[in-house]
């Protein structure tokens, strides 16, 4: 990526999250809960030739800072990604994201029967395992596709 | 035991489980010793789904040491049918009972309804999930018959949706058993208990057919493959018809082999076989009241609120 487009689509206030995997980018926007009606200026890059990954995905939301929970389920979709915060155009923050040991209240659990997708006042908890998580009332594992689990609600 | 709930067999190691099979073995030897052990206690019966045996059981285990039981009836006719959740319910009989036993059609929901509750909370059944207190019963009675140890054990039959064989298969993990798994394809182990299998280093193989290993096994352990598992009645009767066992199926197993079935049974088991030294599943059921007695003893002599 040249000066030139970065300058471009630099953004005054929010978050860029970079060093996506290639073909991840709509995924991450699903887990942000960013389908476009809620008027966030959002701009997405794909397949951005990426020194560390070859090829990246890169995502900036403007007005809006991530929750803890948002970037546990990032860093299971995107175990590489950086994080910056941006205030008044200069990078104020920039962290990597960090596999959580448990992921609470973001995912809903696959198994129909499990009693955290009823009508329980308690909000779903998963472990992190090797290759995926488990939820902690069910047993239950999500291998993939972590986005297709994210709570609608 | 030092949990105040008794939620899944993965929570309990080789010392807790000698423990209350021990204990078990002393109120077998000796009841009149325990009977008025727990007097004043209550114990709540919350069956969200029918079960009258491990109902009665519980119901004669706390009666025997001496305390009461109360009892929410059917789910019809009380409030869960008007849309309250199980955590309500959990938190509003926490205040009847001195400990709470909870057989429910979902999947963690004992370990819910415990998060919900202080007095101890025993997991009776959680849909597809855990069945503990079955599972300590069936290792006191394989115990009695086999032993523990160097012993190799066959479960058959629905070993999907089946809950007392994960409780049952993740328990003998604590011991050296041979583990060999039988059934159709479709009701093979869920992926999440072969997991745990695994983790736990059990030795553990699956097989389609009984045959080939019979004549190893120390202990064969049949479930009930239901109906209502399969789309049409005659791709049930196709698979259930291979897993019913009768002698002449027996001759070919050890004459010591010991035959067990959580019952209730429908056809999986010829009732000519209960003529034979191998048919120890009355006795099992038996082994119900003696077993959930200790396992009673245990949690509400180190648990609950008068601690
Ligand atoms: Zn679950």
């Amino acid at each position: 990526m040249s000066e030139h487009e970065l300058r471009v689509s630099k953004i005054r206030n929010g978050t860029v999250i970079d060093h996506v995997a290639a073909g991840q980018a709509l995924n991450v926007l699903t887990i942000l809960g960013i389908d476009g009606t809620s008027g966030e200026s959002v701009s997405v890059g794909m397949n951005v030739p990426s020194g560390r990954l070859g090829r990246k995905d890169i995502v900036k939301v403007e007005d809006r800072e991530l929750s803890p929970s948002e970037v546990d389920v990032l860093s299971l979709i995107a175990p590489e990604a950086t994080i910056n915060i941006v205030r008044d155009y200069e990078v104020v923050e920039k962290n990597r994201v960090e596999r959580p040991e448990r992921v609470v209240g973001v995912l809903s659990c696959p198994n129909h029967n499990c009693i955290t997708n009823g009508n329980e006042p308690v909000a779903s908890k998963f472990t992190v395992v090797s290759d995926g998580l488990r939820c902690e009332y069910c047993g239950t594992f999500i291998h993939e596709s972590f986005a297709e689990h994210i709570d609608g609600s | 035991m030092r949990h105040d709930h008794l939620i899944s067999a993965a929570q309990l190691s080789r010392d807790d489980i000698e423990a209350v099979l021990d204990r078990a073995a002393e109120i077998d030897a000796d009841p009149a010793a325990v009977r008025e052990r727990h007097a004043g206690t209550v114990l709540a019966l919350c069956f969200f789904e029918p079960s009258t045996r491990t109902k009665m059981s519980f119901d004669t285990a706390m009666k025997r040491l001496g305390g009461e039981t109360i009892d929410m009836g059917s789910v019809e006719s009380s409030s869960v049918k008007k849309g309250e959740t199980l955590a309500d319910t959990a938190r509003v009989i926490e205040g009847y009972a001195d400990a709470i036993v909870l057989r429910h059609p979902s999947e963690g929901s004992a370990k819910m309804a415990s998060e919900f509750v202080d007095v101890p909370l025993v997991n009776a059944g959680d849909g597809a999930g855990q069945h503990p207190s079955q599972t300590l019963l069936d290792l006191y009675t394989i115990r009695e018959n086999a032993g523990l140890d160097d012993i190799t054990v066959g479960i058959m039959g629905d070993l999907k949706y089946g809950r007392t064989v994960h409780s049952l298969s993740m328990a003998l993990t604590n011991f050296d058993v041979r583990q060999h798994f039988v059934s159709p394809e479709s009701l093979r182990l869920p992926r999440s208990v072969r997991y745990d299998l695994h983790e736990a280093g059990a030795q553990v193989r699956e097989h389609e057919e009984l045959a080939g290993i019979l004549p190893e096994l120390d202990v064969l352990y049949v479930t009930r493959i239901q109906r209502e598992r399969f789309p049409d009645e005659r791709e049930y009767r196709e698979v259930a018809g291979e897993y019913q066992i009768d002698p002449d199926i027996l001759a070919e197993a050890k004459e010591s082999l010991t035959v067990m079935h959580p019952l209730p049974r429908v056809d999986e088991i010829d009732p000519a076989v209960d003529e034979t030294p191998h048919a120890q599943y009355f006795e099992q059921a038996h082994n119900g009241v003696p077993v959930r007695m200790a396992l009673l003893d245990t949690l509400l002599s180190q648990g609950g609120r008068d601690r």
